[in-house]
């Protein structure tokens, strides 16, 4: 490289420099803006208790959401599964921005079609669109599995996807053999984990039926031991990693139904090969034979535990995100309940040398009053991890949080958590409500951490609060999806960003005197 | 070192040989190799601004996409509702990075989802009731918002909403202006009519509204740039340098006023045509403002274009113009000192929005690298007449290119750059390919006019030539013979 140097100041540096200072406080003449007084008043009013009131008063408006619309989670789902081609029915900008989004979070390409539907379709239907997309899409991707979810445009005109590919198959543009799995996603119901389970189930089921095998727990010979697992919409590649560790310390067999770790976390090797990893489509009847099923996020797969419940007459476990030592240790006793196999001693001994690196570090964690965003199977397994090392959930937000398990709602299973600890006694559940309501929240009764999305950031930093990112999206840091949060090694991860996130704040906070070498 | 039309034209067939036989008829006629004759007649017969074929993974987005993620949503002092449906609004909040100054929730809200989030009642029994209250609401949150657009998707237009009637009722209720824009994701193929239909309710309910205190011989208005990482302020800082007035700024970093007053302008300079190119045709009729393009990527199109601009005026900008230039050709020229070596004869493929995909070439040629292929996603017909003309011949010229096609031409060509969206962007990392986003800038920029350059280059350069690239290793690729380079 040559030796001269060259200023090249980035975004930072260079709009800091005086002529663009000048420029900002010169283009304000023709901006009709406000007075600076009036902008700090405005400031001031939206971060007093008399603004937090007008704001949970909102009856219509939804300002920064913490949810999705379901065909995102059905791309992930369709994604799950070897071969498997997502193929969204409707409008195109729909698929452009599900594979935007996931790509941004995975930082992994998203292979994805959409039918194209235009003016015309809205009129006439979507069967041609579908027909001919069904054709391209195989000619070109050559998927083993195309797994059909539709747009908000698809539900209002009311196409039938079973028929529709029904005539595909009478026109000769898809074999009688090839799969095409489908469920209908309505974006104005639910939102991205409902899309998830959708799409989940409807693979289930129909590789099921079309397979002929009645399912008959237990029975399999060769996957009579096996096991089925289900993380649902699951953020993390790492979890895949890390429950499969488990399930190998367990010496059992199992099969993983919606794995898209491979698809999420594939190696730069010079080609690029669209499809990478997957539940096979051949394990999914026989799984209908397996001794039990085991679901990570009960909340989220909730029509896929009714469909192996039911129709695959399964004992099922279900439990949400197992996040901290009392989560995981539910995780593997789960797991041994269901295969009657012993916790392994490796598993009993990591669990120790995690409880050891949480009694390292408890005095930097307890009493810390901290906020919580996210999907409702991870709320879940970060409020229980909060309580069990001490830490004090104070706000919670879920904007999708109307869902319930076995008739009992998530806010009424997360008050019981909050109940049964003296550290859940500040909290308050806040279901349906968004990152604007959380906002006045952390301004009107403080914090010390805020847990949560990349969408939790603007209210942090209003807020002046550290934000520790976990669940989903993660848009603004790299490769934290690939570490696990669930399991032993999840619950240290968790720690060790959690804690650092509080050491960090010490050190930038520091009075001169404590900016201590050893904490 | 020439490219090879026949070759290329062989190699674009091959690549369009998966496909079946109707969507192959369809995608022929979306590529054409650059020629001699292409280059001077204008007229191609390249097929554009038309329908996705289904099922193709076309890059290409939708109304919504081109009204609220490009047009209306960086205007900083209004609140722009995502009607409808969650996920749009969620899918485009702050990923397009068109930087506003203000203070987010107060007086700037740009980057922020705010959505009437439909649920089941409303679409079977309409959305317009909610929609009043949201706006009731909007004024009680946001007492500083200087008005509202209405951001329609998919249902809004099918199930028969009246957001015309409800905006105009609530504009005299609130006394603001408040713009309903009917841009449901089904309307159109692309983005693209979406930025016409954002441009007609600027027409329709903004433009002219408001007037300025004092007009100058100087005064111009800035169209089309979205200030992705700052483009807009480097442009604008140049043109405030050689003592023009720009009086408003569409629409990065933009306000209501500025979409208000701009009809007083002496000139408008339009950057990204594709766009905007409805509001500076009209207001010429309407309001006999001259407009004229302009390209500030790159010294060289810089150069270019502030002559060209400076032309239009009198003798003192034009002398501070050359003044400008002068001042600034030295450092342009040790930055194309430093980075040409490293970059130069290194093959680009680009596949951009509507204008980038030709803009983008003086920047890349400044540093001495060659576009062997260029793209759009949702360019018209007076686009590629303006493309082929700046390309060498033998180049491949393509619209709304498949996923599939150019992962075969990326690798057919042998690049050694992408540029392209982030739906491409990990694709290519996988390939080995170096890769840019050329929307976002990914994550960097800015980089238009000088201060941009410097960053395009420096960028430009840390991708090509990262050492992680050689960390791969590479299978053989089976390279087919003569791949047209």
């Amino acid at each position: 490289m040559s030796k001269e140097k060259l200023d090249i100041p980035d975004y930072n540096s260079l709009f800091a420099e005086e002529r663009y200072v000048q420029q900002r406080a010169n283009k304000k003449q023709f901006e009709a803006p406000c007075s600076e007084q009036n902008t700090a008043e405005a400031l001031a009013y939206s971060k007093s208790a008399e603004y937090m009131e007008k704001n949970f008063d909102r009856k219509a408006v939804v300002i920064n959401p913490h949810k999705a619309c379901q065909p995102l989670g059905s791309v992930m789902a369709a994604l799950g599964f070897e071969k498997t081609l997502p193929f969204v029915h409707g409008s195109q900008g729909c698929n452009s921005y599900f594979r935007s989004h996931l790509s941004r979070h995975f930082k992994e390409p998203t292979p994805a079609v959409s039918s194209s539907m235009t003016e015309d379709a809205a009129v006439f239907g979507g069967m041609n669109n579908l027909i001919d997309g069904l054709e391209n899409s195989i000619a070109l991707y050559k998927p083993e599995m195309v797994a059909l979810c539709t747009t908000c445009m698809a539900e209002v005109i009311g196409d039938d996807l079973s028929s529709f590919i029904g005539n595909a198959r009478i026109k000769g543009v898809i074999t009688e053999e090839f799969p095409v799995a489908f469920c209908n996603t309505p974006s104005f119901v639910g939102s991205h984990i409902t899309g998830y389970d959708s799409m989940l189930k409807g693979i289930l089921s129909y590789l099921y039926e079309r397979s002929g095998i009645k399912a008959s727990p237990g029975s399999g010979t060769e996957s009579g031991e096996k096991l089925n697992v289900m993380l649902g919409f699951e953020p993390y590649t790492g979890n895949f990693a890390e429950i499969r560790k488990i399930l190998e310390a367990f010496d059992t067999q199992y099969t993983i139904l919606g794995d898209h770790s491979g698809n999420y976390d594939s190696p730069a090797t010079g080609e690029y090969e669209y499809y990478y990893g997957g539940t096979k489509l051949v394990d999914v009847p026989l799984a209908a034979n397996a001794l039990g099923s085991l679901s990570l996020q009960k909340y989220t797969l909730k029509k896929t535990q009714d469909f192996i419940s039911g129709t695959w007459n399964q004992p099922i476990t279900a439990m949400s995100t197992p996040l901290g030592i009392t989560g995981t240790d539910k995780l593997l006793e789960a797991v041994s309940e269901l295969t009657g196999l012993p916790v392994p001693a490796s598993l009993t001994e990591e669990r120790g040398r995690v409880v050891d690196a949480l009694t390292d570090s408890h005095p930097y964690l307890h009493g810390k009053r901290v906020a919580l965003v996210g999907d409702p199977d991870l709320l879940i397994g970060l409020i229980g991890f909060c309580l069990e090392v001490g830490m004090e959930p104070v706000h919670i937000v879920c904007s999708n949080g109307d869902v319930d398990f076995n008739d009992v709602k998530f806010k009424d299973e997360a008050q019981a958590l909050l109940d049964s600890s003296p550290y859940g006694s500040e909290a308050t559940l806040y279901i349906g409500n968004d990152l604007w309501h959380m906002r006045s929240l952390l301004l009107n009764d403080p914090i010390d951490l805020a847990i949560g999305s990349s969408h939790l950031k603007f209210a942090a930093k209003d807020a002046g609060v550290p934000l520790i990112r976990v669940g989903f999206p993660i848009l603004d840091r790299h490769h934290m999806h690939r570490y696990p949060i669930i399991g032993y090694q999840g619950t240290l991860n968790l720690l060790s960003l959690i804690v650092n996130t509080v050491l960090d704040e010490l050190d930038r906070n520091h009075s001169g005197f404590n900016y201590d070498l050893v904490r | 070192m020439g490219l090879n039309i026949e070759e290329n034209k062989k190699l674009v067939e091959e690549v369009l040989e998966a496909y079946p036989k109707k969507a192959k008829k369809d995608r022929e006629k979306h590529f054409q190799i650059n020629t001699e004759e292409a280059q001077s007649c204008g007229t191609c017969a390249l097929k554009s601004n038309i329908k996705s074929r289904p099922g193709v993974m076309t890059p290409r987005g939708c109304s919504y996409a081109g009204s609220k993620g490009v047009v209306w949503g960086p205007i900083k002092d209004m609140v722009h509702i995502s009607h409808g449906p969650i996920g749009c609004g969620q899918y485009s909040w702050g990923t397009r990075r068109n930087y506003a100054n203000g203070t987010l929730g107060i007086d700037n809200f740009t980057a922020m989802q705010i959505t009437s989030d439909f649920q089941e009642t409303d679409i079977v029994f309409g959305g317009d009731k909610k929609l009043e209250v949201i706006m009731r609401e909007i004024t009680e949150m946001f007492p500083l918002a200087r008005g509202i657009s209405v951001q329609s998707e998919c249902p809004v237009g099918l199930i028969g909403d009246d957001i015309e009637a409800v905006s105009k009722k609530m504009s005299k209720e609130l006394e603001m202006p408040i713009v309903p824009v009917r841009c449901e994701g089904f309307r159109g193929v692309s983005q693209s009519l979406g930025h016409h239909i954002a441009n007609d309710a600027i027409r329709d309910f903004v433009l002219g509204k408001a007037e300025l205190a004092e007009t100058g011989p100087y005064d111009v208005n800035i169209i089309g740039d979205y200030n992705i990482g700052g483009d807009a302020w480097a442009s604008r800082i140049l043109l405030e340098e050689m003592g023009l007035r720009v009086i408003a700024q569409w629409s990065g970093d933009g306000t209501l006023n500025e979409l208000e007053i701009a009809h007083k302008a002496k000139l408008n300079l339009i950057h990204c045509h594709r766009s905007m190119n409805y509001m500076v045709e009209h207001m010429e009729k309407a309001y006999d403002i001259p407009w004229m393009e302009y390209n500030f990527f790159g010294p060289t199109k810089t150069y270019e274009s502030l002559r060209a601009i400076a032309a239009r005026f009198d003798e003192t900008i034009q002398e501070n113009c050359e003044k400008m230039i002068a001042r600034h050709q030295p450092e342009m020229d040790k930055i194309i000192h430093k980075f040409k070596p490293r970059l130069e004869n290194k093959k680009v493929l680009l596949m951009i929005g509507g204008l980038r995909s030709r803009h983008t070439i003086g920047a890349y040629e400044d540093l001495g690298m060659d576009i062997v292929a260029s793209g759009y996603e949702f360019a018209h017909k007076d686009d590629y007449e303006k493309t082929f003309p700046m390309m060498k011949e033998g180049t491949i010229i393509m619209d709304d290119p498949t996923a599939y096609e150019l992962e075969e031409l990326a690798q057919k060509l042998n690049v050694d750059l992408v540029g392209s969206g982030v739906k491409e962007k990990y694709v290519y990392h996988k390939m080995g390919v170096p890769f840019r986003q050329m929307h976002s800038w990914d994550y960097s920029g800015p980089y238009h006019g000088f201060d941009g350059f410097k960053i395009f280059a420096k960028d430009m350069d840390m991708t090509v030539n990262s050492p992680v690239w050689n960390l791969i290793s590479k299978k053989e690729k089976a390279q087919k013979e003569g791949a047209g380079v």
